[in-house]
């Protein structure tokens, strides 16, 4: 009762309904690989924002100490110069999920009007855009983005342009096979029928059809970005030497695979978690944001 | 005399094929008008381009060639910002409950759209009035806070009606709205339709591919056949005394719910499939498939003209001012 007193003034025109967050979360709470994946994404974020406060200098080195195994000095050990392993991978994680999550946000932000507008004027740009999207996709993705970053230089915000770049066909595409497949439903046609606009076709009717996918995209995106960085990173062409990120210190770690593999074994785990958590809170967005999904 | 609600010209629309050159002939060559408050049955198989005809009526599709005029005005060639104020009076409801409405609105955003988009209220106002349209579709003025997917298919087509009436217009094209229900929802939304089309006067061009469903609608009714009108006019002549033979065939295989009159009725079963409108045939595009077609039928394409009466033209060589075929006795 009091709720509705409260909506009275404004309508259930106003938009969004009150409560969807909250519809949303519920759905999503349901579902314990989902919250997993989120535990998983927030633990990282946490690692990254708090890790470097409270760890070891990751470029400090106890020399006396080179490829020590994990002990109370150094919990995961250090590297061949004597560095913290743990303070690196928490910096680390600071770096690398800078990159992957900057990388997607980039490729979304221009990719999906770009493959929007495609989508929606089929006929006069799409065959422009899709003929483009073709030539970058005709590079496989990591070769692409090492030419990007070969060109821009080496640094994190240029591993970020390369990655996000390297990305933008992807999300085109996605966005606009959806927007195709959206653009037919007879919902649409209703709003044509009835003189709406083109943009709030778009963005009203055609693209919130398409977020469950695109988020999707995006949280497949993020873990590819990770590894993507660590790969531009092993080549010099990503961040440069003595930051650390997972990367990096996974390919330092190769030379010593046999006499300290936890070197190895730590930011391989922080990789794959990683792009657990993303992947496993990608699908429980998905599921949570459809509105379609029972309970 | 009031000028129609609808006329259609000559309609043609060809989808081109990529390859070949060719096209398929979706609807070729068809004119009908709908007068005010008058509901017109356009009846036909599936593919025999009535569906295309009710895209053409509200633009979504664009015609290959003739003309569309609403309330008398041509629109066929207007530009979308120019036909905007006319789509005030002309709405559709669609076949599918299921696609028709946006999953992410609420039934009470979906109503409200139309008069928002008209500028015809808003707030309060609105709210008032999609609260009046939902309750005169047989909804609860509650529904409106709910979202498409928490409805039933009888539900959802209601709100589709509601979105189609909200703004009270001349014309509704109703698009197999009931084809996709359960035969039990079909009966109350084919009666709320009527209801709704007696208090509010509004013009239908009501398409369906059942015969039985326009009997109790229409006004009048158009029979189409791979992209032509075969035969047209008044729903009681129609039904009381077909003419072109395939409008019998079609009439025979409604079943009748007189058990004995059924078992003595003769049924017309058509042989073969209806023709590719890639390439339909020469002459009568029914001749492939009518029992009693003769030589002329194979060249000569029959005008739909009113052969007996005035009113009811029908496109056929064997009905003449003294002879009509008949199917159902003895072939």
């Amino acid at each position: 009762m009091a709720d509705q007193t409260l909506s009275a003034p404004l309508p259930a025109l106003a938009g969004a309904t009150p409560g969807r967050a909250r519809q949303v979360w519920r759905r999503f709470r349901r579902r314990p690989a989902a919250v997993a994946g989120l535990a998983l994404v927030a633990g990282f974020l946490a690692l990254a924002v708090i890790g470097p406060l409270v760890t070891a200098d990751p470029a400090a080195q106890d020399y006396s100490a080179p490829l020590a195994p994990p002990s109370g000095g150094h919990l995961l050990g250090t590297d061949d110069l004597g560095r913290d392993l743990l303070a690196r991978i928490a910096y680390g994680a600071r770096v690398s999920l800078e990159a992957g999550v900057l990388s997607v946000l980039l490729a979304m932000v221009v990719g999906v009007p770009i493959g929007l507008v495609a989508g929606y004027y089929r006929r006069f740009l799409d065959p422009v855009v899709m003929r483009l999207v073709d030539v970058v996709l005709a590079f496989p993705f990591l070769i692409f983005a090492v030419g990007m970053a070969a060109i821009l230089g080496p640094s994190l915000r240029n591993v970020i342009i390369a990655l996000g770049v390297s990305q933008l066909p992807g999300i085109i595409r996605v966005t606009r096979g959806e927007v195709l497949t959206l653009r037919e439903l007879d919902y649409v046609a209703a709003a044509v029928a009835d003189g709406a606009g083109d943009g709030r076709i778009m963005f009203r009717y055609v693209l919130p059809g398409a977020t469950s996918t695109l988020i999707v995209q995006a949280t497949v995106g993020i873990p590819t970005a990770i590894i993507g960085e660590a790969t531009l990173s092993f080549l010099g062409l990503g961040v440069q030497p003595p930051t650390p990120s997972w990367g990096v210190v996974l390919t330092d770690a190769q030379q010593f695979l046999d006499q300290a593999p936890w070197l190895a074994i730590w930011p391989g785990v922080m990789i794959a978690l990683s792009t657990l958590g993303f992947n496993l809170l990608g699908d429980g967005l998905r599921d949570a944001l459809d509105p379609r999904s029972v309970r | 005399m009031n000028a129609p609600v609808l006329e259609v010209k000559d309609l043609v629309k060809h989808y081109p094929i990529r390859r070949g050159g060719r096209s398929v002939r979706a609807v070729d060559g068809v004119s009908l008008s709908v007068g005010p408050g008058e509901v017109l049955g356009l009846v036909g198989e599936s593919g025999s381009g009535k569906s295309t005809i009710g895209r053409c009526v509200l633009r979504l599709t664009e015609p290959t060639a003739g003309s569309v005029s609403l309330g008398g005005r041509d629109v066929t060639h207007l530009s979308r910002r120019a036909l905007r104020p006319l789509r005030r009076d002309v709405h559709m409801v669609f076949q599918d409950p299921y696609s028709s409405l946006n999953p992410r609105f609420t039934v009470g955003q979906i109503v409200a759209e139309p008069l928002r988009r008209h500028g015809v209220a808003r707030g309060a106002e609105a709210e008032t009035r999609v609260r009046e349209m939902l309750e005169r579709v047989g909804l609860s003025a509650d529904m409106r806070t709910r979202r498409p997917h928490e409805l039933s298919g009888g539900q959802r087509q209601r709100v589709g009606l509601a979105r189609a009436l909200v703004l009270e217009p001349k014309l509704v094209v109703a698009d197999e709205p009931v084809s996709a229900l359960d035969v039990s929802v079909q009966a109350s939304v084919l009666n709320l339709i009527a209801d709704l089309q007696r208090d509010m006067g509004f013009s239908c061009l009501f398409i369906t591919h059942d015969l039985s469903v326009v009997e109790f609608l229409a006004d009048r009714i158009a029979v189409m056949y791979l992209g032509r009108i075969v035969e047209t006019g008044p729903t009681e002549k129609i039904f009381a005394e077909p003419q072109h033979p395939y409008t019998q065939a079609l009439l025979s295989a409604a079943p009748e719910p007189d058990p004995v009159r059924q078992r003595e009725r003769r049924r017309v079963v058509l042989g073969g499939e209806v023709p590719s409108p890639l390439d339909p045939p020469t002459g009568c595009r029914f001749h492939t498939r009518c029992p009693i077609a003769v030589d002329t039928c194979r060249t000569d394409e029959p005008r739909l003209t009113g052969v007996r009466e005035a009113d009811r033209p029908v496109a056929c060589h064997l009905v003449t001012p003294s002879a009509v075929p008949d199917l159902t006795e003895g072939n």
